[in-house]
């Protein structure tokens, strides 16, 4: 992509015939930053990189190589699909984070998976707030072969994820994903109600939801640290997908994320289709980040 | 999670009480301080360095008068300068052409195009007494003519019939027929979302932009959005040309260093904030505000203006 090319296009700019000395780590920690890994981030990577290396020359590519393996150092613990156990039934997955980060696409996407491996799944239209947001649901479902389970424009969030529920266990499908409404991690009340989905959910079955996920948009910057923070403690997270890598934005944030609160990263984003949800790869990510994906 | 700049300039500055002026030495320390701030808060990083170039250059040499700090100084001296670059007056939507007069959504996917659609139409329907057609033309995300649909009925504005099959450009050419012969003054013109690498997509809002000669094309730009501002706003700004910017989710906790980011890369004017999801929750750009968010000061700010 372009993102990768310009990145590297910096990386060779600065390596070439130049040797590893103070600046030119300072100028290496500036690309890290322009991928949004913030500065503290950006300097450790760039500290590890300089490490027993100091004043030597060295080639583009070699720097290129030291940075992505430092990078997917951090990453690789983090990389992990969302195990969806089979004597788990219904699984229970709900979909958490802010506004327009692109959580039903998400589910659109992971139905789509999932019934492609003969997984009988039920969708719950959660997001009762948003304009449309229950017709957006319902046609992933019927591009998916999902059933959906929904109720009025404006009904308590809580309450469809129940009957959904208890839909999902009487139907004996093996998924059911719940949808909610888009919220920001500092609105307490919206919190408080998604505090109170899980609360209602338990009731019914103690050990679900099994997993509760959160979408983080790759354009997002350094608040996405805060994002992770509020939703893990409000709403019990336990995964990541980053959506949105298709653009021009890196998504290092993800590094400093992976770094602070080691939740597992289950996939990625990279389109508006069906198909474009991929396993998260530290490998790929970190890579991609210097400018190295299209090379063998 | 984050301390504001004052704080950390404190304790840099504050031992140098006793000095008049502020030496370059002492401006220097200063500005790494700024500089880690303001990555902080999501400025993007060219902009950073022409920031702090223009905030030294007006800080070396500074009288620090005795009501304040050598730190306070700076502080202000940072203020001050973020509040010229962020543009100090608001700028209104323009509506001054011929009716039916175009405005373009444009950003994106999931900045808030359609949201900050309807909510700019409410106010130009109430407080401009102006009556706004508004149209969908995304003919990708499902749902999203519905959505608007809508948000239409809820504040009570019209929106362009939907017809299934037509064409991003087509619908737009129907919608400005539509408004000509109803008399509307304004048509405001929601777009689909998209990456700005997607060539097809880029090509196919010039074309609406050339077939309808929008008065404005408003960049719609999440204000959490981080290094990528100065990407996305010189792209579209480039393959459009944007007339101003709206910045949506002013209510997150975000210290929106994108604001400045977008302003100084496109030199267009940031006219609206998005304040929630709402459809009142709008309100006019205030730098000041925007200002002091950016540096994480909140109260700080009256006090600096004592300086
Ligand atoms: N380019 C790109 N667009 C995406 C991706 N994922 C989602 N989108 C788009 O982002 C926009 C928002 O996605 P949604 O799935 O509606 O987001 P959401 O989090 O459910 O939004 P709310 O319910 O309003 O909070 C839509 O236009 C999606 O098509 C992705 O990986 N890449
Ligand atoms: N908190 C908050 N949410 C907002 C604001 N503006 C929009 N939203 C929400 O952000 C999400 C996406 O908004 P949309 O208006 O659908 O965004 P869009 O740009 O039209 O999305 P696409 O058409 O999919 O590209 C919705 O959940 C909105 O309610 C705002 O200022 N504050
Ligand atoms: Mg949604
Ligand atoms: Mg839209």
């Amino acid at each position: 992509t372009r993102t990768a090319s310009s990145l590297s296009t910096g990386i060779t700019d600065l390596f070439t015939k130049r040797r590893l000395d103070a600046t030119t780590l300072d100028d290496l920690e500036d690309i890290l930053i322009r991928a949004d890994l913030g500065v503290e981030t950006a300097t450790r990577i760039a500290e590890a990189v300089g490490k027993g290396r100091y004043d030597k020359t060295i080639e583009p590519e070699e720097v290129r190589a030291l940075v992505a393996a430092e990078i997917e150092t951090v990453l690789k613990p983090v990389a992990h699909p969302i195990v969806f156990a089979a004597d788990v039934k219904p699984f229970v997955l709900l979909m958490v984070g802010v506004n327009g980060s692109g959580k039903t696409t998400t589910i659109g996407k992971l139905a789509a998976t999932l019934h492609a491996q003969g997984k009988k799944v039920v969708l719950a239209a959660g997001d009762t707030f948003r304009a449309a947001a229950i017709e957006q649901l319902k046609v992933w479902a019927d591009r998916t072969g999902a059933s959906v389970v929904s109720r009025e424009p404006g009904a308590d969030a809580a309450g469809v994820a129940f009957d959904a529920l208890q839909k999902a266990r009487a139907d004996g499908a093996d998924v059911l994903i719940i949808d909610t409404a888009g919220r920001l991690q500092n609105r307490a009340e919206l919190m408080a109600e998604l505090e109170k989905i899980v609360r209602v959910i338990k009731k019914q079955q103690p050990d679900a939801p099994h997993a509760v996920v959160l979408t983080l948009d790759a354009t997002v910057g350094q608040n996405a640290l805060s994002q992770v923070e509020a939703f893990k403690r409000v709403a019990g997270v336990t995964g990541l997908v980053m959506t949105k890598l298709d653009g021009t934005a890196r998504g290092g944030i993800l590094v400093a994320i992976a770094a602070r609160y080691g939740l597992p990263v289950h996939l990625i984003g990279v389109g508006e289709g069906v198909d474009d949800l991929q396993p998260f790869e530290a490998r790929d990510f970190a890579r991609a980040i210097v400018g190295l994906e299209d090379q063998p | 999670m984050f301390d504001s700049l004052s704080d950390r300039l404190g304790g840099i500055l504050d031992r140098l009480k006793k000095r008049g002026a502020l030496s370059e030495a002492d401006v220097n320390e200063a500005m790494r301080e700024v500089r880690r701030a303001l990555i902080e808060a999501d400025v993007a990083l060219d902009i950073v360095r022409s920031f702090t170039d223009r905030v030294r250059t007006r800080a070396v040499g500074a009288e620090v008068i005795k009501s304040v700090t050598p730190g306070q100084m700076v502080v202000k001296i940072v203020h001050d300068e973020l509040i010229a670059m962020l543009g100090s007056d608001a700028k209104p939507i323009d509506l001054d052409a011929a009716p039916p007069v175009p405005v373009l959504m444009v950003g994106l996917q999931g900045s808030g195009k359609t949201t900050s659609t309807a909510k700019i139409a409410k106010r130009l329907t109430e407080r401009g007494n102006r009556k706004v057609l508004m149209a969908s033309l995304d003919t990708r995300r499902p749902a999203a003519m519905e959505q608007l649909a809508t948000l239409g009925t809820q504040v009570n504005v019209a929106t362009l019939p939907i017809v299934v099959g037509q064409s991003a450009v087509q619908i737009a050419r129907r919608a400005m027929e539509a408004a000509r012969l109803g008399g509307y003054d304004v048509v405001m013109l929601d777009t689909a979302g998209r990456v700005t690498l997607d060539e097809a997509l880029m090509a196919e809002v010039a074309e609406v932009k050339a077939a309808t000669g929008p008065h404005e094309v408003l960049l719609v730009a999440d204000s959490l959005t981080g290094q990528d501002a100065v990407n996305t706003a010189r792209a579209f700004d480039e393959r459009v040309g944007l007339t101003g910017i709206v910045l949506t989710r002013a209510d997150g906790d975000g210290r929106g260093g994108a604001a400045l980011s977008m302003r100084a890369v496109t030199g267009k004017p940031i006219k609206l904030l998005g304040t929630g999801e709402k459809m009142d929750a709008l309100e006019d750009f205030d730098p000041r505000r925007v200002a002091g968010r950016i540096l994480g000061m909140g109260d700080v700010v009256s006090l600096v203006e004592k300086a």
